[in-house]
């Protein structure tokens, strides 16, 4: 008679929390990365500081990182979102207002992401 | 009940009835006062105790510092900071267009935010995944952590502030 079922839903908060992490530590080593290669340039020119993107292999790393900051701060936001556009906050139109805040933060973060891969490509 | 009064039984049911009298009145006292209490929803400290002020304890300053960080990122940092990348690699005279800004108090100023709203975040960030962990879940070294927190992250900014504004 009894039969295991799984009730909780899609799992996408467990997901979500997971991936807050992950992309977390991935933009802090890349902090510590872009710090070690700044200390090591013989000099801080436009020189020496743009040649470090030069190599597909560093804008492709930037962009993973740049990648993992965007979906980092669309959890994170998201969050702050849930948080505070409530019902009780906002009794008239709290679905709407919400959907409207998380549509502008996906745009603005794709449209981030996009400018720097624009920015990267260039050099 | 009542009306059957036969002599010997008939206190213990006037007893009887008294009783259920003053229960039935204790039930509507009851449900007078429930009806009468606040109904609160999403409850919070304030809602509780009105008029009674609670001091964020440091865990709670740096979870909101934590928070208020990374919107600050979100809104600020990122567009500031690409805008940043975008003149310091595209050409020699973007260059100097990034230097001048970089060089400008107002620049310095916003900088020097960010790098603060950057290394709480980290910091604290990094204190969470140990929580995560369930390393230092005491409230005693939930405190300290916290505290430390606070520290290094400011003794992190004082170091980036040295090079941004020339003090060596």
């Amino acid at each position: 008679m009894t039969t295991k079922r799984i009730v909780t839903g899609a799992h996408y908060g467990t997901r979500d929390w997971l991936a807050q992490r992950i992309t977390g530590v991935i933009i802090a080593v890349y902090a510590v990365i872009m710090l070690i290669a700044v200390f090591r340039l013989p000099e801080l020119s436009y020189g020496t500081w743009s040649g470090l993107f030069v190599s597909p292999f560093m804008k492709v790393v930037t962009m993973l990182a740049v990648l993992s900051l965007i979906y980092h701060a669309w959890v994170g936001i998201r969050d702050v979102i849930m948080d505070y556009i409530t019902p009780q906050n906002f009794p008239r139109f709290p679905a709407f207002l919400r959907l409207m805040l998380e549509v502008g933060t996906i745009l603005l973060l794709i449209g981030y992401a996009t400018w720097a891969a624009v920015i990267l490509w260039r050099v | 009940m009542a009306e059957i009064d036969s002599s010997g039984t008939g206190g213990a049911q006037a007893d009887r009835a008294e009783a259920a009298k003053a229960a039935a009145l204790a039930r509507e006292q009851l449900r007078a006062r429930r009806k009468a209490l606040p109904k609160f929803r999403n409850i919070g400290m304030a809602d509780i105790t009105p008029g009674v002020g609670y001091r964020l304890a440091l865990p709670g300053i740096v979870s909101i510092l934590h928070r208020l960080s990374g919107v600050l990122m979100f809104l600020v940092g990122i567009p500031f900071v690409l805008y940043l990348l975008q003149n310091s690699i595209t050409s020699e005279l973007s260059f100097q267009t990034y230097k001048s800004v970089v060089g400008s108090w107002i620049g310095k100023l916003v900088l020097l935010v960010l790098l603060w709203s950057f290394f709480h975040h980290l910091v604290a960030g990094i204190r969470f995944l140990l929580l995560d962990l369930h390393v230092g879940m005491e409230r005693q070294q939930a405190a300290n952590s916290a505290r430390l927190v606070l520290a290094v992250s400011i003794l992190l900014t004082v170091i980036a502030a040295v090079p941004l504004f020339g003090l060596v």
